[in-house]
């Protein structure tokens, strides 16, 4: 079976002044809403006491946000996680309470309310620990794009290496602009799959990029346009293929992973989707733009010996 | 024709077999059970067997089975309900001197245990429990050191007989005053001489004449890494008290400490026990003044005012006898005379020395035991963490001393023998060098560990399946091999799991499930070359053979290049962000090897052999 003709000739760099447009639009709208709106961070980042209680029927909201104000927590945020039978509390620090004991005190209320009541989850994190986990995950991200910087550099020339993290960048601006735009909560889980989106969407660049190089080594005539958009066509099948299948397993994960993978998964799943549109045309553009050519690919004279060691 | 050499066939059977293998105890099923341990001076014998039996029947729970393994008693369930409601009736037949602790015990043919093969270390995220991050409050270590220094630096002027004007912190050092440059110099000397440790500075100011001291940077690294290892043994032996079956206690970073307690169920317990800093301190009353002209403000100088826990005010000698790091044992029990709840004390040679010679100097006078209670709490002040430390001192107990004693002796005059116990818990338990604040929790319960193993293990079913379907589909018999491959992988990732007995977490479900989607990649690179050869007008043979070796070095870069994201959430990452970069990074490695070598495998037996005229691709 094929979903497509192998010699598509669809024409992605001559298209590739509307697809910054609508880049640049994505982007634009992603920093602003960062800025504007900023994200609904998890208590991973900001700290806080989350408490989940497990109840053995469908229960009220009303009812638990007044026993819990009763037991003075007034501006505690409760909902419904996952099922109308569990409930997700998250308490505000208290002055004249130590933060580990919020969440005793919490629960012991909601065991009041029903005696059955069951401890799913309690999540306390302090401010400082918080603030680290910002800092550093700032970091990660950094360390990630400049580790893959040079891997790129080394293997095969710095246009490629700037152009893939040129698409990168754009990746996770947008992933994470979403999670801002629909205020979505970002939590730890979902900085992790941010990481991983940018492993999968480097992963598609290079598969892209090594055809770029290929081609350009062995097709004698065409410009860079004509020879990238080939490229682009050959690889089209496998980059939509497998996009196709993480997708696959990624919407399993997001229907039937839990509650609590929800944020992970709905990350990936933006990630691999905008991942897949930038391997196409922003990685493309972007080495189009800063003028790659035949005469820079044809020193490095390695890559067929690597080729020779395969099974 | 496209054959592969013997030994390349022999290794991927090897791999094959030897990943099913050490796969295998994962399917076995896990029985909820029970780890009882004794305490102290008790022992596990088939006595204790047979008392936890009887009161099982008793109860009307039925176990599995029970054995004696390491000086522990194993009770296995069927189920975790039973595994629950027999916690109280085991803790009443046992009393006090067993702890019983929730586990999860695989059930394994013994051929398998014997091959070392277990089954994977699941994360508290899915077999619940508490995880609790612990700061070791540095500053306070330091401040509570250079008190230590005031105090001795005092002690050795007075014995070297070299008069000082005053003695007080200021900052980060201890300043001693002198009349003149002359006493200045001799102390100066003397006290370089003593504390080598200290960095020593001479300073006139004016009249004054002052000695700086303040500690080296080598010796504050020390204090705290002192703080830090004591705070990790004082923890550790309140774990133990705890009863947990494989707690974990490790440092993390240079101030924090990490405590695992899979199966923990009460954090309110357990949050009270790590969390307080409590301590004693024995100190003689102060009989010469009078207490309401203290109460008054008129505290005299060698003195200080204390309340009991009533609020009744008591006066008592500024000078401690002896302090809670000088405690080597403690255990409660009862007063011979009295009836009375007591906790008997242990002290060590220092101790026992001073107590001694106080005590012989003051036989019929009252002593007074402190007890000092440490609490850290942070509040958000505009917006700001800050640190408020507040520590509740009160009389427990003043008595007379009736006759000169030393190394042991007991403190009576607590509330219950439930205080008691307490008290004699975390005083055995140690003094702490510094407070401590916990700056993290992350509690499991039990029902929510088991559906996140559920909802994961059918998240990757699903996943794997859809992903079969389409691949079947769409590469015919060239995917029904990558089918294989993906299947193969899956259980080499879940064998190099058991056997690392790395931490899997939901996180690391996840990245298993992502694995499956990305495993096929390389076949989707290596299958869609073949087709484009095919395309091209190379024979099928050479198809096959130049698919391959084409798309060779798009899934190595391609590969490594996910490879440096996992790394880097590995070091970055804590808890279940490090089960997620574990099972990616493994899941890259394997899938690299089943999809290249493996499918290339079965495709030479397939193809390999035989002229052939068309692909199934």
């Amino acid at each position: 079976m094929q979903l497509f003709k192998h010699d598509t000739h669809i024409d992605f760099m001559g298209k590739r002044k509307l697809a910054m447009i609508l880049s640049i639009l994505l982007i634009v709208v992603a920093l602003g809403s960062i800025v504007t709106r900023g994200l609904n961070l998890g208590i991973d980042f900001t700290g806080g006491t989350l408490v989940e209680v497990g109840f053995p029927a469908a229960v009220e909201l009303p009812s638990v946000r007044e026993k819990l104000s009763a037991e003075g927590f007034g501006d505690a945020v409760v909902q419904h996680f996952g099922t109308s039978r569990d409930v997700l509390i998250r308490l505000a620090p208290q002055a004249d309470l130590e933060s580990a004991e919020l969440s005793d005190r919490a629960f012991s209320a909601m065991q009041g309310l029903e005696s059955s009541a069951d401890l799913r989850r309690v999540e306390f994190v302090g401010p400082q620990v918080g603030d680290e986990l910002t800092n550093d995950g700032g970091l990660a991200m950094l360390y990630a794009l400049i580790g893959i910087l040079i891997y790129v550099g080394l293997r095969f020339e710095y246009r490629f290496a700037v152009g893939a993290v040129i698409a990168l960048i754009h990746d996770v601006i947008i992933t994470i602009g979403l999670f801002s735009l629909f205020q979505v909560e970002f939590d730890l889980p979902v900085l992790a799959a941010v990481l991983a989106v940018i492993g999968y969407s480097l992963n598609d660049t290079i598969v892209v990029y090594d055809r770029i190089r290929e081609n350009f080594r062995k097709i004698r005539k065409g410009d860079s346009e004509k020879i990238i958009n080939s490229s682009l066509n050959q690889t089209l099948s496998r980059t939509l293929v497998t996009s196709m299948t993480t997708l696959l397993v990624l919407l399993s994960l997001f229907f039937f992973g839990g509650e609590i993978i929800h944020g992970f998964a709905l990350a990936l799943i933006v990630g691999v989707v905008i991942g897949t549109y930038s391997s196409i045309y922003v990685a493309g553009s972007a080495i189009l733009m800063m003028g790659v050519s035949k005469a820079d690919l044809m020193p490095v004279k390695k890559e067929d010996e690597a080729a020779d060691e395969m099974p | 024709m496209n054959r592969y050499p013997l030994w390349k066939n022999l290794l991927v059977a090897v791999v094959v077999l030897l990943g099913g293998l050490y796969a295998l105890p994962n399917i076995f099923d896990q029985d909820p059970s029970m780890e009882v341990s004794a305490q102290r001076d008790a022992v596990i014998d088939l006595a204790t067997q047979t008392r936890v039996e009887a009161a099982l029947q008793k109860s009307g729970i039925s176990s599995k089975g029970m054995s004696i393994n390491n000086g522990k008693l194993l009770v296995r369930f069927t189920t975790s309900d039973d595994q629950l409601k027999a916690m109280d009736p085991i803790a009443a037949a046992l009393g006090e001197n067993y702890t019983q602790a929730l586990t999860l015990l695989p059930d394994l043919p013994g051929w398998l245990s014997g091959l070392g093969a277990e089954p994977m270390y699941l994360g508290l995220d899915l077999r619940g429990g508490i995880h609790v991050l612990i700061d070791v409050d540095m500053e306070s270590a330091l401040e509570q050191a250079l008190e230590r220094y005031s105090s001795d630096i005092r002690t050795l002027l007075r014995g070297e007989k070299v008069r000082y004007v005053r003695i007080g912190r200021e900052g980060e050092a201890v300043i001693v005053k002198f009349n003149n440059a002359a006493k200045r110099d001799e102390a100066s000397g003397i006290i370089g001489e003593e504390f080598r440790s200290l960095i020593i500075e001479d300073l006139d100011q004016g009249e004054d004449f002052l000695v700086k001291t303040s500690l080296s940077p080598s010796e504050s690294r020390d204090v705290k890494k002192f703080a830090l290892q004591q705070n990790i043994t004082t923890l550790r032996n309140r774990v133990n008290a705890l009863g947990v079956s494989e707690p974990l206690i490790q440092q993390q970073g240079d101030r924090r400490i990490v405590v695992q307690l899979p199966g923990a169920q009460d954090p309110a317990k357990v949050k009270e026990l790590l969390g307080a800093t409590a301590t004693l301190e024995y100190r003689l009353a102060d009989t010469e003044h009078s207490v309401e002209d203290a109460v008054n403000g008129r505290v005299p100088p060698g003195s200080r005012l204390y309340r009991e826990r009533d609020g009744q005010p008591v006066l008592l000698k500024k000078q401690v006898i002896v302090t809670g790091d000088q405690i080597v044992d403690a255990s409660s029990g009862f007063d011979q005379r009295s009836g009375q709840p007591a906790v008997f004390v242990s002290l060590d040679g220092i101790g026992a020395k001073r107590m001694r010679r106080m005590t012989n100097e003051n036989v019929g006078r009252p002593m007074a035991v402190v007890f000092i209670e440490n609490r850290t709490t942070t509040r958000m002040v505009n917006g700001q963490p800050e640190k408020v430390r507040s520590k509740v001192e009160e009389v427990i107990s003043i008595a007379n001393i009736l006759e000169p004693f030393g190394r042991r002796f007991q403190t009576t005059g607590l509330d219950s023998t439930e205080e008691a116990h307490d008290l004699a818990l975390l005083l055995r338990a140690g003094a702490l060098a510094a407070p401590i604040e916990i700056v993290e929790e992350r509690t499991i319960g039990p029902s929510l560990g088991q559906d996140n193993i559920d909802q994961g293990f059918r998240s990757v079913m699903i996943g794997l399946a859809l992903v079969m379907v389409f691949m079947a589909v769409y590469y015919r018999v060239f995917g029904l091999v990558a089918n294989l491959a993906l299947a193969m992988n899956l259980i080499l990732v879940v064998a190099l799991l058991s056997l690392l007995q790395a931490t899997l977490t939901l996180p690391g479900i996840a990245g298993i499930v992502l694995t499956v989607g990305m495993a096929v990649d390389a076949n989707v690179l290596i299958f869609e070359r073949i087709r484009e050869e095919i395309k091209n007008g190379s024979t099928p043979q050479a198809s096959i053979q130049a698919g391959y070796e084409k798309a060779f070095s798009t899934i190595i870069d391609a590969n490594v290049t996910t490879l440096i994201a996992a790394i880097v959430l590995f070091s970055f990452g804590t808890g279940p962000i490090k089960g997620f970069a574990i099972t990616l990074a493994l899941g890259i490695l394997t899938s690299m090897f089943t999809a290249i070598v493996g499918t290339r495998a079965v495709i030479n037996l397939i193809y390999g052999r035989k002229r052939v005229k068309s692909l199934a691709v």
